[in-house]
């Protein structure tokens, strides 16, 4: 037999084509079905985390023009959008799932461009699953008398959405799709840093011939998004960002009528026994923190191992690691691409200098970054105690924690062990603790032998201060409708 | 004539399956609706609040892990419980209500036992109706299923003094959670007389507490409570009301309060599994299907 | 041990507690690792989508050359069919004498013979199925003296089937034993353990036949007969590199893995390799311990190979027919 050496395998850089996209050089805010600028004529610049270069400028919306916009939903929602059937409600909402499946390379490539994202999870997930939620909820929208047992559901009104940077597109779909399904109309504020997705969708509603103010999108920043919060003629708030605003936006619409739904941070156990398929796990627990590069809300960041197997997982995980790469967001092979934004770079540097000074042991296998924009290596933390930072903190980075434990109710102690209560994993081939685990968790997804997995038809959201209403599927008809008797 | 002389209740708060007066040691004039006076009620303090949902707190995890079919039928113990001392309920009800004819205090208790009986019958209900499978596009096996939040603090309207508060306790309870309600303020009798009737069914211990006094000294600490998941402020006035909400934004603790059709109290619109919905959290389960 | 016992965590849980083969417990006690195939699907579609370099995809080719077992095993074969097989085998292209000779040619019992007189001298091996192919219920002694036989009339490697009956069955000490045997009537000859993973019904049944397989004495472990239906598929590739994985990191013993039936392009050859290079790494991409077994995968290769040089799509019809 001939004797070889090792071959190495290279990927080729496989750049997805950026030409399905036309930037223009700035954005005004889409108000009653028209592209305005902003009333103070403020803009900011929208950057490409991969290489820190601005790729527009974008309307920064003051409280006049939040109060244009709900003062243009109030109209839309009054003027017609109320009392139209569902039937013809759900024909909007399939048009627009059907645009964006027509136009999903270019949302893709833009999500990517402005987010940083790899291109494999803006193309293969998040486009698809935007489209996806319209499909759902639009077939929602003249079946709401089969919804809700015994009651009829009611429009709130005018929905204030504010959407953050991870999953922009997405995001607007979860927020958009089941607020108009239910009749209301909308004002949506997307992230400061990710708003040319939401932008291009305005097009799509444009070409989908919804009404004029049906639906709003004024982009700006927190300023903004508190007007939004805080105008007397916002019915109901839906607000998906971090715990601290979470907290802010509560307290500021209360005593106000207006409904409430949040969707905050998370600190996932992802609890690995010893029986547990233990290649598929691995695959698992890279899925669930390094899937968008950990600035995921449900991600799992603290990896839960039994004794048992601790040494073999984490052995794994490491050689995992290894493999995966990390660069170009654009790239078809990248698994890892560009943190969102410096400042979330900053935070995530800060809290992995934390871990290290507390004592953990950090690893973070070979791999070149790119010499500009904003990225981070895959990283895991071994060693690390239930007391520090790095696994109390939300971290929205690809960085894992590892905790071992002995016995499941040890598991299910550390595990419960956080004020979030977003998400969790159990791996274990026994099915009877599986059930019994998935009972015991104090998170509103349990994902058993997988991770990370999403669907409209399958409600999202959670316990405790990862906030409360939920995402998808019936459940997430409930905060956009008034149950009446 | 023999005359006998009658013999006074004390009203004292009920914490852990336990009555007792405040540790404070304070009480305060519940006055009737002719102005005289009916009894001395416990004005609790911040710390029986505490200490109620300490109570409610330790008693939730046995509770929820009931089956439901066992909690079904422990509320409608309650039901039956409340049947036999109807008298002494429409007794309290009338005494207690401005106004309030025989045929009113009547009719309101026989609403309360009713609603229990209603609710005693979602126990193994009500998941079925809110929960179920989710067809996913993917090869995976997937549930929803409501779960109880945890440790609510409810605040009972004023009037009438009996069917609003079993009209939100009932709801709050059956799907596994415990409760701390404070009484109605002004009529804080029927609530302590309600607990007698609790401790006399087959409701654990801890899992109603139920505190009296004054809403501005104790509904603060309820809502600023880091254990406390779910609020229910209809027995709020709306100052207080926003105020509590403020203060349970802190811990990203909802807050629910009866809808003007839900406050028909009589009606039908008052119940309903939506209302055990409010206080639930629905918890979602995934699992690959493969060989 | 019966089928319906809970979950079986080590090689010798499956085994006779007085195991006759003398095994090392270090060996026979490497972990069993359970599979959940929808994960393990879902990671063999994603390793499926990698883009592979130009220039490596040039190397690439030459690779899935050099780890070809190119196969015939038909009623139908004749000296001459195999002869011309052999001669392609050692120059696949006639026309570009800088295209590697193959791994292996493999044949029936009967024509190892031809194919060792027509590859002497060559780097290509003989390798012969035997024990029984492609059922492996002949009689034992049958099936050990066919082994035997085939290394006698000079075959390198030699590819024997699990007996799935015994498998299947829960009688693993025999499907072991057998292994065992056929390994020592191996003598210096190389052993292939083919699987047919077709017939084991499940992915925890593919990862427990490679554990025993490779514990039995297999020096690869081999997918398909190419006699069923259902043959080498990515998780399939996956499942057992993964079993290879344990192996190696447990005991140190580098098994090969030998991908066969149903490999016909060139895209199928670079998607094992993507998969076996990214799980078992690049020291596994070499014939001593990667094979992919086919016949009409080398016209194909050849094709992309051509149009990686001059840039043009190839006829079919232009390359060799045999």
């Amino acid at each position: 037999m001939e004797s070889a050496g090792g071959f190495s395998l290279e990927y080729a850089p496989a750049p997805e084509s950026v030409a399905p996209v036309r930037l223009a050089s700035q954005y005004g805010l889409f108000i009653g079905g028209e592209m305005v600028e902003p009333g103070a004529g403020r803009l900011a610049a929208t950057v490409n985390p991969a290489t820190g270069e601005a790729l527009a400028e974008v309307g920064v919306a003051e409280a006049v023009d939040v109060d244009r916009a709900v003062v243009a939903a109030r109209a839309a929602w009054e003027g017609g959008w109320r009392n139209l059937p569902g039937a013809e409600r759900a024909k909007y909402l399939y048009r627009v799932a059907r645009l964006l499946q027509e136009r999903a390379r270019e949302f893709a490539v833009l999500e990517t461009m402005d987010g940083g994202k790899p291109i494999r999870e803006s193309r293969d997930l998040d486009i698809p699953l935007a489209a996806a939620h319209f499909f759902h909820y639009a077939g929602w929208a003249d079946k709401l008398d089969y919804a809700f047992s015994g009651r009829r559901a009611a429009p709130l009104g005018v929905a204030a959405q504010i959407i953050p940077w991870n999953f922009p597109l997405l995001m607007a779909a979860w927020k958009l799709a089941p607020a108009l399904a239910c009749g209301n109309t909308v004002v949506l504020k997307p992230a400061p840093t990710t708003p040319l997705t939401a932008l291009l969708l305005a097009e799509v509603l444009r070409d989908a011939e919804i009404p004029p103010g049906v639906v709003n999108i004024v982009t700006g920043d927190d300023a903004t998004g508190a007007a939004l919060v805080a105008h007397p003629g916002v019915d109901k708030v839906a607000f998906t960002g971090s715990t601290e605003v979470g907290r802010a936006i509560g307290a500021e619409v209360a005593g106000t009528g207006k409904r409430l739904t949040l969707e905050l941070g998370g600190k996932a156990a992802n609890i690995v026994f010893d029986d547990a398929a233990l290649d598929q796990v691995t695959e698992g627990i890279v899925n669930g923190i390094y899937f968008n590069g950990g600035q995921v809300c449900c991600a799992g960041s603290r990896l839960l191992v039994q004794e048992t197997v601790a040494d073999t997982v984490v052995g794994k995980l490491q050689q995992r690691m290894n493999t995966l790469r990390v660069g170009d967001p654009l790239d078809k092979n990248t698994d890892i691409g560009a943190i969102n934004s410096q400042a979330q770079l900053n935070r995530i540097g800060e809290l992995v200098a934390s871990g290290v000074a507390e004592g953990a042991e950090l690893y973070t296998p070979p791999c070149e970054l790119p010499e500009r924009g904003f990225f981070h290596p895959p990283a895991l933390f071994t060693n690390v105690s239930t007391a520090h930072r790095i696994a109390r903190e939300e971290i929205f980075g690809p960085v894992l924690s590892v905790l071992t434990f002995r016995t499941a109710e040890e598991a299910v102690a550390k595990a419960n062990n956080t004020p979030y209560g977003l998400s969790a994993g159990i791996w274990t081939e026994k099915g009877s603790r599986i059930l019994w685990m998935a009972d015991q968790m104090q998170a509103g997804v349990v994902w058993a032998n997988t991770f990370n997995r999403f669907d409209p038809a399958s409600p999202f959201g959670g316990y405790r201060e990862s906030g409360y209403g939920r995402e998808g599927g019936r459940a997430g008809l409930l905060p956009y409708v008034e149950l009446v008797a | 004539m023999s005359s006998r002389l009658v013999v006074n209740k004390t009203y004292k708060q009920f914490v852990g399956g336990a009555f007792e007066r405040s540790e404070s040691g304070r009480s305060y004039p519940v006055v009737g609706a002719g102005g005289q006076l009916l009894a001395h009620a416990v004005q609790g303090s911040r710390k029986d609040v505490r200490d109620a949902v300490a109570a409610a707190r330790s008693a939730q995890g046995s509770w929820a892990g009931r089956t439901a079919y066992n909690r079904g039928q422990i509320l409608y113990r309650v039901a039956e419980v409340m049947e036999s001392r109807q008298a002494e309920f429409c007794a309290e009800v009338l005494r207690a209500g401005d106004g309030c004819t025989e045929e009113a205090a009547s009719r309101e208790t026989a609403a309360a036992i009713d609603r229990w009986v209603w609710y005693a019958g979602w126990a193994d209900k009500f998941a079925t109706v809110l929960g179920g499978a989710n067809p996913v596009a993917g090869p995976y096996f997937n549930l929803s299923v409501p779960e109880p939040a945890g440790v609510v603090g409810i605040v009972a309207p004023d009037e009438p003094p009996l069917l609003p508060l079993v009209s939100r306790l009932a709801p709050v309870i059956v799907s596994g959670n415990t409760a701390v309600v404070l009484a109605s303020e002004r009529c804080p009798l029927v609530a302590v007389t309600l607990a007698e009737t609790l401790a006399l069914s087959d409701i654990p211990s801890g899992v109603v507490n139920i505190c009296t006094g004054l809403r501005n000294e104790l509904v603060p600490p309820l809502a600023r409570h880091v254990a406390v998941d779910a609020l229910d402020l209809t027995g709020c006035d709306p100052g207080l009301s926003a105020d509590a909400a403020r203060q349970a934004a802190a811990t990203i603790t909802r807050v629910v309060s009866a809808s003007t059709a839900e406050r028909q109290w009589a009606e039908e619109a008052a119940q309903s599994p939506y209302l055990i919905d409010a206080f639930c959290e629905t918890k979602t389960v995934w699992h690959p299907k493969g060989r | 041990m019966s089928l319906l016992s809970p979950i079986l965590y080590r090689v010798s849980d499956l085994l006779a507690a007085e195991s006759p083969t003398g095994v090392a417990d270090a060996v026979a006690g490497v972990r069993i690792t359970p599979v959940d195939a929808v994960g393990l699907e879902q990671r063999a579609a994603g390793l499926c989508t990698r883009s592979l370099k130009t220039s490596s995809k040039a190397a690439a080719l030459e690779l899935a050359i050099r780890v070809m077992d190119l196969t015939t095993l038909e009623g139908a074969d004749t000296p001459e069919r195999v002869q011309a097989l052999c001669a392609r085998a050692r120059r696949p292209d006639a026309a570009d004498w800088s295209v590697p000779p193959v791994a292996a040619v493999c044949v029936y019992p009967e024509l190892v013979p031809v194919a060792a007189e027509a590859l002497a001298e060559s780097p290509v091996a003989v390798a012969s199925v035997a024990g029984g192919f492609p059922a492996g219920l002949a009689p034992w002694e049958v099936r050990l003296a066919e082994i035997a036989w085939a290394v006698a009339a000079g075959a390198d490697e030699v590819d024997i089937v699990l007996n799935r009956s015994a498998f299947l069955s829960g009688r693993y000490q025999k499907a072991y034993d057998e292994i065992a045997a056929a390994k020592q009537a191996c003598g210096s000859a190389h052993l292939k353990v083919i699987l047919e993973t077709g017939e084991l019904g499940a992915y925890d049944q593919i990862r427990r036949a490679s554990m025993l397989a490779m514990v039995a004495g297999a020096d690869f472990i081999k997918t398909s007969t190419g006699k069923i239906g259902t043959s080498a598929t990515p998780p399939i590739a996956l499942c057992m590199a993964e079993a290879i994985r344990d192996m190696a990191e447990q005991t140190g013993r580098a098994v090969g893995l030998k991908l066969a039936g149903g490999i016909r392009t060139a895209k199928q050859a670079w998607h094992y390799l993507v998969i076996v290079g990214e799980t078992l790494g690049p020291e596994w991409l070499t014939p001593e311990r990667f094979r992919l077994g086919a016949s009409s995968l080398l016209n194909d290769v050849l094709m992309q190979r051509s149009k990686l040089g001059d840039g043009c799509y190839q006829r079919r019809e232009d390359f060799s027919v045999d």
